[in-house]
């Protein structure tokens, strides 16, 4: 029956827009305004899901963003479906599809009651005590099933199909909250208009508690158009920006605050490209906390069945939404703001009684106006229990006796049950900005003390609850300009604190929750303490009282209040938990925002990165940039491959992009001088159109990068650096220059992205390269190994640079970047008659490998020293000083025994040794075995003759080579060591680490 | 996050900074007429205030230039920018001879003591 349980004439939900969600696969009327909830309740659909633990039919319990048991799983469509959405803060539109969580096989029969009647067994702690051992069962038996049993919705399995942005902004007054306060304090607040306000609300509306109080009035006008008259005002100032939809989720240092703002998630067709959700950061110059209260339940068995809400919820579904549970409604309650709840209740033609913990002197005008509404209180009673199953049929209430306990029991028929144990600030945002809590005992709350940044709060958050305080208080927090709105309200406040109603049961099935989503019972929060749980952080984990995703929100103080007592404390002296953020459940789309994808982690790519595509090259990531790791042809296997690029490169040609090198463009008249600090090596009379390869040490004397530098002119260097290592190298000649050696005058250029590298290695490169030079003596003689030259290749300007990492004699031809594939593409076809063979890093480092060269950071890991290395040839011992120069005569990096750089060949030429391997010299040692070094580099090549060991019985081809950091390594050479395999340990033959070539002639042909 | 004020380019975002560790430490002239424990403090001991501290700042996604800080590393507040070669300002609330901003440099072995 459509709209059964909707009230005529009430709400702000726009009765002309009917639409129809979804849930469970069943139509549900709606109107336009109308949350998931409030169409749920208009239909009488009150069961929506299954509680965490013991399954048990749960419902609404509040009406906004604390809501603990109604969790959704939302569908918007293609593939965009989240769980645990609060029903209380899911706007209903047309086509908006809702399913209930938590259960199996439906929600109407679900196994997992089972738990409800076995529940003895899953008290306070049940997995620790219960699945103890064997250990192995924990990975095969008992999370499997925990997870299956246990758990709140299903992720969702396809990407997120939706857009998110991160916004920035300033501001000198950030307003969480537009309720009352916050409204009067941004009225305030903006009337100078030089100050920039935002003020955020996480609902569709602002008004807060406002837009369900049909009764007060504030200076003169309803509350509902006295709303609506603020937000005109609001709206017509320039300095306001406004964002409902919004929640404040948290509050960093320095006033730096996150706003997440649901942009398209009420709409049912948002336009392609929108945006789901914007998180903005908000740099604060204060901030006015006006976040309102949250209803605390009251604990009694069974007080957790579907149809028994939060009083103030139960008011504001009746009033905003014009929806009830029931016609037939018990408002219980230890305080005087359910009476209000009770009033517009029975306004809205309902029937309501009224149950009342406090005596009857303790009740104040409230009970006045209640009778005269025509309303019949129980006071001094207790709540016992409840009956009913998927909808609460009766509340079974009793006096209370002077001795503690409670009189005659009776049941009260009713379908919707209004709850109210009180109030708690929600200091959420304040707590997170480090400002002090500090224990009300007259509000039994804790509320903000001492603020720690520049922030205050006010209103309900506070703990200030009436009306017309209110509105003065944020008004004040807003500075004060202009006259305080003021307010008329019948609305009272004030309550008694009780933590466990008095009850006449003691049976160990009664389940009196405190915490709803997790199925936290008083009984178990007693338990705990029996145990030996003392810290309230200890009872949350032990028990999981407020975890998940509402944080305890409804249940903190009610836990805490029950710990307290069981301890024979005050809650001051239990303490809270921390509250950290998000405040509410954020998704993590907003805080990825747009990266992800390909925007996730950017990728540098090369002027010839098309190329290498189309030649079917494979790739590896070296810092951000895409390099092409081999070339397969065919089907050829990656071993294949290199074989076949490594012996290209030693009978004929290859061709390799060398552009991700670092690059920097060193000049000025103190560029030498600066050089000559900077590397360990000389510079001063490097003659321009000469290179040189250089070491670079940090002041701590290990090895930071290296490279060849090139002398342009007297006045400028183009150095090289390693690909991962440029922006270092570039930051650490920064640091120098403008710290330290201010007396120099040079400047420094990155100009990696400006040259495309080709590099053209093997004893045809000459003849590959020559033809295409136009204004260069390629001859060995005018242009020699470790040279460079300006000119022309192809006709575009270049810097050719003849050097060589693989020891054969080539060229790295520089060329600016958006020549470098065309020149690629002549290069490539000039090699055509050479076979010429375009190779990947892979085959580079073979290459290097084979010649000895160490590639900083896998031979070198920030603890070794050019000594180490074998190149100590590097280090000047002329000049005066040098960064890192006074470190090398440190006692430790002098001492003997530290790890260097030697050769390792397996006596067995076809075992490839792994890189990290550690090597021992007795593999019969007692553990722990010492350690002498480990692999840095392990290749197959096809160029180091087979018999490399000296052993002559092997003959052939190609060999394992491997090179190692290993403990006196230099004086090792010519003994034999251990190496571990993953099938034990090979002997490995020590050499010095230069398997090819060694007098390195090939490179001067 | 922070926001910074560098000396060039004004309040920028933490993220575009990085941090070089603590200020007026220079560099000797001749590094050579410092003993190894002497070497070894300049390199490695740092005064690790709590309260106050000089920092040497470089606006690296910015200018790319250094400067300097003055940070409470309590309270992780920039309280000051200053530019490099400028010498400490004092601007009260730090603790008195607050280790950071020496020159000299202690007898060898003097603060293993």
């Amino acid at each position: 029956m459509s709209h059964a349980n909707r009230l005529a004439g009430r709400g702000r939900i726009d009765r002309s827009k009917p639409i129809i969600i979804q849930f469970n696969g069943r139509e549900v009327p709606a109107y336009h305004g109308d949350t998931a909830a409030s169409a749920l309740i208009a239909n009488g659909i009150l069961h929506v899901g299954r509680s965490f633990k013991y399954h048990r039919p749960r419902g609404v319990l509040a009406a906004g963003a604390e809501e603990p048991n109604a969790l959704l799983d939302i569908d918007r469509g293609n593939g965009r479906r989240d769980p645990n959405n609060r029903a209380t803060v899911v706007e209903a539109f047309d086509g908006l599809v809702t399913r209930s969580q938590n259960h199996w096989p439906s929600l109407k029969y679900d196994v997992g009651t089972l738990n409800d009647m076995a529940s003895p067994l899953f008290s306070a702690g049940f997995y620790y005590k219960t699945f103890m051992w064997p250990s192995a069962a924990w990975k095969r038996v008992y999370e499997p099933v925990i997870r299956r049993a246990a758990g709140l919705g299903k992720a969702p399995t396809v990407p997120d199909p939706d857009r998110y942005v991160h916004s920035h902004a300033h501001c000198d007054v950030l307003i969480s909250g537009a309720g009352p306060a916050g409204l009067a304090a941004a009225l305030a607040a903006s009337v100078d208009g030089s100050r920039r306000i935002i003020i955020a609300d996480e609902q569709n509306e602002f008004g807060g508690t406002l837009l369900h109080d049909l009764t007060s009035t504030i200076d003169g006008l309803s509350a509902s158009d006295w709303v609506a008259q603020t937000v005109a005002t609001l709206s017509q100032r320039s300095n306001v920006r406004m964002l409902p939809r919004t929640t404040v989720v948290a509050y960093y240092n320095h006033n730096h605050i996150a706003l997440n703002q649901r942009l398209t998630d009420h709409q049912s067709n948002p336009s392609k490209g929108m945006a789901r959700e914007r998180l903005w950061q908000v740099r604060a110059g204060e901030v006015i906390a006006a976040t309102g209260a949250h209803e605390r339940p009251l604990v009694f068995a069974g007080n957790d069945r579907p149809g028994m809400l939060l009083a103030d919820s139960l008011r504001a579904f009746i009033n905003r939404y014009g929806v009830t549970p029931g016609r037939n409604v018990v408002i219980a309650t230890s305080g005087a703001s359910a009476y209000q709840a009770a009033i517009d209740a029975k306004s809205a033609g309902l029937f309501v009684t009224i149950v009342d913990y406090r005596k009857r002197d303790e009740i104040g005008d409230e009970r006045l106006l209640a009778t005269q509404a025509g309303i019949e209180i129980l006071d001094n009673h207790s709540v016992i229990g409840s009956t009913g199953r998927t909808q609460v049929t009766g509340l079974i209430v009793a006096p209370k006796t002077a001795s503690g306990g409670v009189g005659d029991v009776r049941t009260l028929n009713c379908d919707a049950v209004g709850m109210s144990g009180g109030w708690t600030p929600v200091v959420h945002l304040v707590s997170q900005s480090r400002a002090k809590l500090v224990f009300d005992t007259a509000l039994d709350a804790f509320i903000p003390g001492e603020a720690y940044q520049s922030e205050r709060s006010a209103g309900a958050c506070r703990g200030v609850y009436a009306l017309d305080e209110c509105l003065a208080n944020g008004h004040e927090a807003g500075s004060g300009a202009g006259a305080a709105p003021s307010a008329k309200s019948s609305e009272a406040t004030g309550f008694e604190p009780v933590r466990l109603m008095p009850t006449n049961r003691q049976k160990l099935r009664d389940k009196a929750f405190v915490d709803f989503q997790n199925d936290v019972t008083a009984k178990d929060i007693n338990l705990a303490v029996q145990e030996g749980f003392q810290s309230i952080e200890h009872v949350k984990r032990y028990t999981t009282t407020g975890m998940a995703t509402d944080q305890g929100k409804t249940s903190n103080i009610n836990a805490l209040g029950i710990v307290a007592g069981a301890l024979e404390l005050t809650p001051p002296d239990v303490g809270t938990t921390t509250f950290r953020p998000p405040y509410t459940p954020t998704t993590f789309g907003a805080f990825a925002g747009q990266a992800r994808g390909v925007l996730f982690d950017p990728e540098r790519i090369t002027p010839m990165h098309d190329w290498a595509v189309k030649k079917g090259a494979k790739f590896e990531d070296v810092a951000l940039w895409k390099r092409a790791w081999y070339f397969p042809q065919g089907r050829e296997t990656m071993h294949d491959a290199v074989q076949r690029e490594c012996r290209a490169v030693r009978e004929s040609v290859g061709i390799f992009d060398a552009t991700t090198l670092g690059k920097i463009e060193v000049v000025g008249p103190d560029a030498a001088e600066f050089l000559n600090r900077i590397y360990t090596n000389s510079w001063l009379k490097l003659k321009p159109g000469r290179c040189r390869y250089g070491l670079m040490l940090k002041e701590d004397g290990y090895i930071m990068d290296d490279g060849v530098v090139a002398r342009v002119a007297d006045d400028r260097f183009h150095i090289t650096t390693t690909t991962g290592g440029a922006p270092r190298v570039l930051g650490h000649m920064e640091d120098y220059l403008q710290t330290e050696f201010t007396d120099l005058k040079l400047s420094l250029t990155s100009t990696t992205e400006q040259w495309a590298v080709i590099a053209v290695q093997g004893p045809n490169a000459r003849d590959v390269v020559a033809p295409l030079v136009s204004d260069i003596d390629m001859s060995n003689d005018a242009f020699p190994h470790m040279s460079m030259r300006e000119g022309k290749v192809c006709g575009v300007p270049c810097r050719l640079f003849r050097v060589s990492f693989t020891g054969e004699a080539g060229y790295e031809i520089n060329v600016p970047s958006d020549y470098g594939e065309a020149v690629w593409e002549a290069v490539y076809a000039a090699g055509q008659p050479y076979d010429i063979t375009p190779y990947g890093t892979e085959t580079m480092h073979v290459l290097r490998a084979e010649k000895g060269f160490i590639i900083v950071g896998q031979e070198t890991d920030g603890t070794v020293t050019p000594e180490d290395v074998g190149l100590s040839g590097l280090v000047s011992k002329v000049k005066a000083d040098f960064v890192g120069k006074r470190s090398l005569a440190r006692p430790d990096l002098v001492a003997e025994g530290r790890k260097q750089l030697v050769g390792l060949l397996t006596l067995d030429p076809d075992v490839l040794l792994d890189e990290g391997a550690q090597i021992v010299d007795d593999p019969q040692a007692a553990l722990p075995m010492p350690m002498l070094g480990h692999v840095t580099s392990s290749y197959v090549s096809p160029n180091v003759a087979r018999g490399g060991t000296g052993d002559p019985q092997q003959s052939g081809d190609g060999r394992s080579i491997a090179m190692a950091m290993i403990a006196g390594g230099h004086s090792r050479v010519g003994t034999r060591l251990y190496a571990t395999t993953r099938e034990g340990f090979t002997e490995v033959q020590v050499t010095k680490p230069v398997f090819f070539d060694p007098d390195g002639g090939r490179a001067n042909v | 996050m922070l926001l910074i004020k560098c000396p060039h380019c004004g309040e920028r975002p933490e993220i575009e900074f990085h941090c070089g560790g603590e200020a007026h430490i220079a560099r000797p002239l001749d590094p050579s007429q410092l003993d190894d424990v002497q070497w070894a403090e300049l390199l490695f001991y740092r005064a690790n205030t709590k309260g106050v501290m000089a920092e040497r700042w470089n606006h690296l996604h910015g200018c790319q230039r250094w400067f300097n800080a003055l940070r409470n590393t309590v309270s992780d507040k920039i309280l000051r920018t200053y530019m490099m070669g400028e010498p400490r300002p004092y601007i009260g609330g730090e603790a008195q001879g607050a280790a950071t901003g020496t020159l000299s440099y202690p007898a060898p072995g003097e603060r293993s003591k």
